[in-house]
Order: C-alpha cells, then sequence, then structure tokens
C-alpha cells in the first residue's frame, strides 16, 4: 500500500507530460480517488496494525529509499488526497477560461502531490530534501502558470527563498551525516546528543525551513505567490505545501533531536509565531485585494503551528501532549479552511471581475453560496466553537496554561480577536446592497467544492477525536 | 603550527573549503539585486555544501559511498533548479522585467 501513494500521482503525472491528447482532465479524477481510497486503506492499516515500513524496489537504506507510515503520516496523506480532490474538481471548472495554462496544471498537479506523498512517508533526511526539492519545482512551476510579469516575479522569488532554504536544510543534513554517519531519522534520534555539530546543523535546518514555510520574518515571498497565483493553485499552496516544510521541522525538533534543543530556543520560535500571528493579521487587516488578504491571512496562522515548540519543550508530558494535540489539529483545521477559503474568493473573484474588497459588495444577494463558504471557513479560522479551529485554539490553550506560559495565551486568544477584524472587512462590504458591477454565472460545482471544504473545517470540530486517536500511535512523538 | 596543520587531512580542508565558499556565497546571494548573479551564487553555495558533505563525512568515517551518492543526487536537483530559473528568468525579462 504504501508504495502505491508514491506510484499513483507519478504515474498520472507521466501520463499528463508524455501524452497531452489523453483526456487528462477527465482522468485526472478517477486517479485522484485512486489515491484516497489507498490513503484511506494505509489508514486502516496503521490504525489495525500499527506503523510500518517499507523498502523501495528490496534496497535497504542508507543506499534504498525507506519509507515509513505511522499515525501522523497517514493522517497527512489523508487530508492531501482529499483536499487534493476537492481543489482538482474546481480546476476543472475554473480552468475552462484558462485554455494554456490548462495544459500545464495538471502534470504539475500531480507532480507536487508525488512530492507531497515522499515527503509524509520519507523516513530519511535526504528523501526529505529531495522531496522539499521537487515540490518547490511544482509549487513553483504552479505559481508561474498564467506567465504575465506580476506572477514571475512572485515565482521568481519563491524559487529564490525556497532554493536558499533548502541549502539550509541540506548543510544540516551534511553535518548530521558527518556526526551520526546515517540518515535515518530513527536511527539518529537513537544517538543524538547535544553536542555543538548537531546544535550548528539543526540551527541551519531550523532556519532553512522556517524560511519554507514562511515563518515572519522570512514570510516576504509568500503574499505575491499565494495570493497571485490562480485559486485552485492558491488553495493547494497554502493548505499543503507549506505545512510539508513545518511537518519537517516538527520531526526534527521533537523526535530527531529533542535533547539537543534548549528551552531558550524554543521561546524564540514561539516568539516569531506571535511575531506571524501580529504581522499577517495588521497586513491582512490592511490589504486593498481580497486575495492577499487571505495569502496574510496564511502568515498569521502560520504563526501558530510555532507554539508547539515552547509549550512541548522543557514543559510537562501532559503539556506537551496537549501542544501537540492542538496543532496537529489546527494544521488540519487550516488546512480545510484555507483551502475553503481560497476556493470560494476565487468564485467571487470571479463573479465580479475584480479583486478589490471594495468591489465585494452586493455579493450576499448574488453569490450567497460562495461568500456562505468564506464564513464558514472563516469561523474556523477565528477558532469559535463548534469548529475544527476552535478545538485547536483549545488544547493549545489548556497547553499554555498547564505549563504555566500564560503569554502564549494572550497570544492565542488575540490572534483570534485579530483574525476576527481582518475577516469582517470582508463582510462588512460584501452586505451592501448596491453593488459596483455586473455579476457573471459561476459554475455551482465551484460553490460545492468550496463548501465541502469549509463544511470538513467545521465538521473537524465534532471528529476531531479521529485524527487523534490515530496521532497516539505515533513512535517517539512526545506522549 | 605545522602539527596544528597535520591534524587536519585533505578531507577535512574539503569541508573547511566548503563551508568558506558557502558563507561567501551566501553574502553574494543576499547583497547582489540582479537575478542572474543570485542564481551563480546559489550554485557556488550549492557546491560548498557538497564539499562540506563529501569532505566531513569521509574525515569522520573514512571513504564512504553513500555521500558521493547523495551529493550525484544533489548535484541534478541543483541542475534542475538552475534551468528551472533560468526559463523563469528569461520569461520575466522578455515580459519587461528588470534581470
Amino acid at each position: 500500500m504504501i508504495p502505491l501513494l508514491l506510484i499513483i500521482p507519478l504515474v498520472f503525472a507521466l501520463l499528463s507530460v508524455l501524452l497531452p491528447r489523453l483526456p487528462i482532465k477527465a482522468i485526472a479524477i478517477p486517479g485522484l480517488v485512486l489515491q484516497l481510497i489507498a490513503s484511506i486503506q494505509l489508514s486502516v492499516h496503521t490504525y489495525k496494525h500499527g506503523a510500518s515500513d517499507y523498502a523501495l524496489g528490496s534496497w535497504e537504506a542508507p543506499l534504498g529509499i525507506a519509507l515509513h507510515a505511522n499515525g501522523f503520516t497517514v493522517t497527512l496523506l489523508t487530508l492531501t488526497a482529499f483536499i487534493a480532490i476537492v481543489c482538482a474538481v474546481y480546476a476543472l471548472i475554473y480552468l475552462k477560461r484558462y485554455e494554456h495554462e490548462q495544459r500545464y496544471f495538471w502534470p504539475l498537479f500531480w507532480f507536487l502531490l508525488a512530492s507531497l506523498n515522499g515527503i509524509w512517508l520519507s523516513g530519511d533526511l535526504f528523501n526529505l530534501y529531495v522531496g522539499l526539492e521537487l515540490l518547490t519545482f511544482s509549487a513553483v512551476g504552479m505559481v508561474a502558470l498564467t506567465a504575465n510579469k506580476a506572477s514571475l516575479q512572485a515565482a521568481i522569488r519563491y524559487l529564490f527563498a525556497a532554493l536558499l532554504g533548502s541549502l539550509g536544510y541540506l548543510a544540516g543534513v551534511a553535518l548530521l551525516y558527518g556526526q551520526y554517519g546515517t540518515l535515518s531519522i530513527q536511527e539518529i534520534a537513537l544517538i543524538s546528543t547535544s553536542d555543538a555539530p548537531t546544535q550548528v546543523a539543526l540551527a541551519l535546518m531550523t532556519v532553512g525551513l522556517l524560511m519554507k514555510t514562511a515563518i515572519f520574518p522570512l514570510h516576504y515571498w509568500l503574499p505575491p505567490a499565494h495570493g497571485g497565483a490562480l485559486a485552485p493553485v492558491s488553495a493547494l499552496l497554502s493548505a499543503l505545501v507549506v505545512k510539508a516544510s513545518f511537518y519537517i521541522l516538527a520531526v526534527l525538533w521533537l523526535q530527531l533531536a529533542p535533547d539537543a534543543i534548549s528551552p531558550a530556543a524554543a521561546q524564540v520560535l514561539g516568539a516569531l509565531g506571535a511575531g506571524a500571528i501580529l504581522w499577517g493579521s495588521w497586513c491582512a487587516f490592511r490589504q486593498p485585494d481580497i486575495k492577499m488578504l487571505v495569502a496574510y491571512s496564511t502568515v498569521a496562522q502560520l504563526g501558530y503551528l510555532m507554539f508547539v515548540f515552547p509549550l512541548s519543550i522543557g514543559t510537562s508530558a501532559a503539556a506537551a501532549e496537549l501542544a501537540w494535540q492542538g496543532t496537529v489539529l489546527h494544521l488540519l483545521a487550516h488546512a480545510f479552511a484555507k483551502a475553503a477559503m481560497f476556493l470560494s474568493v476565487g468564485t467571487l473573484v470571479l463573479a465580479i471581475g475584480h479583486q478589490g474588497i471594495k468591489d465585494l459588495a452586493g455579493v450576499s444577494h448574488r453569490v450567497p453560496l460562495a461568500l456562505f463558504s468564506f464564513g464558514l471557513s472563516a469561523v474556523s479560522l477565528m477558532g469559535l466553537p463548534p469548529s475544527g479551529g476552535f478545538n485547536a485554539k483549545w488544547l493549545l490553550l489548556q497547553s499554555a496554561l498547564s505549563s504555566g506560559q500564560w503569554w502564549w495565551f494572550i497570544f492565542i486568544l488575540g490572534g483570534g480577536l485579530l483574525t476576527a477584524a481582518y475577516v469582517f472587512r470582508v463582510f462588512s462590504v460584501s452586505f451592501i446592497e448596491e453593488a459596483r458591477h455586473k455579476f457573471a454565472p459561476t459554475h455551482w460545482l465551484l460553490d460545492v467544492s468550496a463548501l465541502t471544504l469549509a463544511a470538513a473545517a467545521i465538521l473537524l470540530g465534532f471528529v476531531s477525536q479521529w485524527p487523534l486517536t490515530l496521532m497516539e500511535l505515533v513512535p517517539g512523538v512526545q506522549s | 603550527m605545522t602539527l596544528w596543520l597535520e591534524a587536519f587531512n585533505t578531507d577535512f580542508w574539503y569541508a573547511i573549503v566548503g563551508a568558506v565558499l558557502l558563507v561567501l556565497a551566501l553574502g553574494a546571494f543576499i547583497t547582489s539585486r540582479q537575478l542572474i548573479k543570485k542564481l551563480l551564487a546559489f550554485n557556488i553555495m550549492g557546491s560548498g555544501v557538497f564539499l562540506i558533505m563529501v569532505g566531513l563525512a569521509q574525515y569522520q568515517h573514512g571513504p564512504d559511498s553513500v555521500p558521493q551518492a547523495l551529493v550525484l543526487t544533489g548535484i541534478v536537483v541543483a541542475v534542475a533548479a538552475t534551468a528551472l530559473a533560468l526559463v523563469l528568468i528569461r520569461k520575466f525579462v522578455l515580459k519587461g522585467g528588470q534581470p
């Protein structure tokens, strides 16, 4: 089951590149269904039998590629497959207006999925590097799809930032290999110490990964790339791509070398997260363009992910577990909600033909479903009950209280209020009766796909126990 | 002085030179405004990292095939990145962007 999750997207990627005459749009959906089934089956298998390993082509590590599936990775695999299928349905309709871009979208889309699955499944540091790079290439390609001056500039900026980030990561890998003579995360976790080379390596890798995750103040490349891309691309980038580098960061800090990290360093990361929440929300509040508002909202929401480090390093086991669960839920809820938000904003922009927030006047009458999905996803982003976002923030708050770190409590609560501030800017305009523009009719499938994701973000509030139960099967991560 | 130097074998020098290259190129990457210069700096940084990777591993563990395989993969990735960047920069300049 594990190799299938790499083979399916790669086969479809190659088909879409090599045989463009095939109906690549039509076969994408069955391919995605296959991938979803494979990830669900792997989840069930992991739930019943625990974590599993697979040596690709029977080549054992270190020369072969070792794949590893545990409770966390199967959750991410299923999340990826689900969001991908909804975005694909949306893209089928949305990209009809982009005949030229469409030909390149589908191969890049499949390569993106293959590299994401590769990262979730990878059990060694170097494969993670290769996965990160492949992910960057397909994501940059997708940002540059429309090939106008602005999108090319955003893509170049994104590419350079990402390349710099991965070199930092690779330099860390070189130091770790020099130190321990192995690349396997599980093996290094057993023998890692807190000596100088390990700490330098972790510092280099951390800076590189913060750059790729667009954590304040290294977020400068994200808003133009995510805000300028086509709607389904923005959704995939904000929901999944930035989470891949965060995932690696979390594995490094919590699993690979927890002893090498001082609580002070963890506090610094938490402070960066707090800075991201404040600065991202402030910028989102000031954007005149709705897509840029959503992009800056991603910068702010990514800040919450950083709180896992101060809340789980140097604290009690109970606080650490709460922090970890809250972070995982936040990752899932943000993925659903932000994908839904970008898709619904894409529909709104399509209907109005303009991107300015002041142009949204009248959408509550003319495009009510898209605005409703936007509202539902905003509920989860703000952390209002009942939603996945609420449960995530609740767990984080509890963790902050039980570890006695009240300062994070303020930022977690305040972030929700700031989110409300910039989201209500959109609502205050959209309920104005008088429309500024003529409205173009939009396809119902666009609304349905955005609504599905927004509903998933809310429903996560009711079934939070599912991913958390799977999570408990993770060996080595705080429990 | 000579004794101190002898403690470092060739492999260690590779790693040192790699680190120096990495730092110099990082400086160039951050300070230069031209896209092509940035790309060249990125390539030199990559070479620095590869030197560290092979040199340090051989210094610590003797001749080793794994870092060589890694560097080979790394070079392929760097070539692909350079190609992608060149295409993007070329398109950008054709659309009237500043190279």
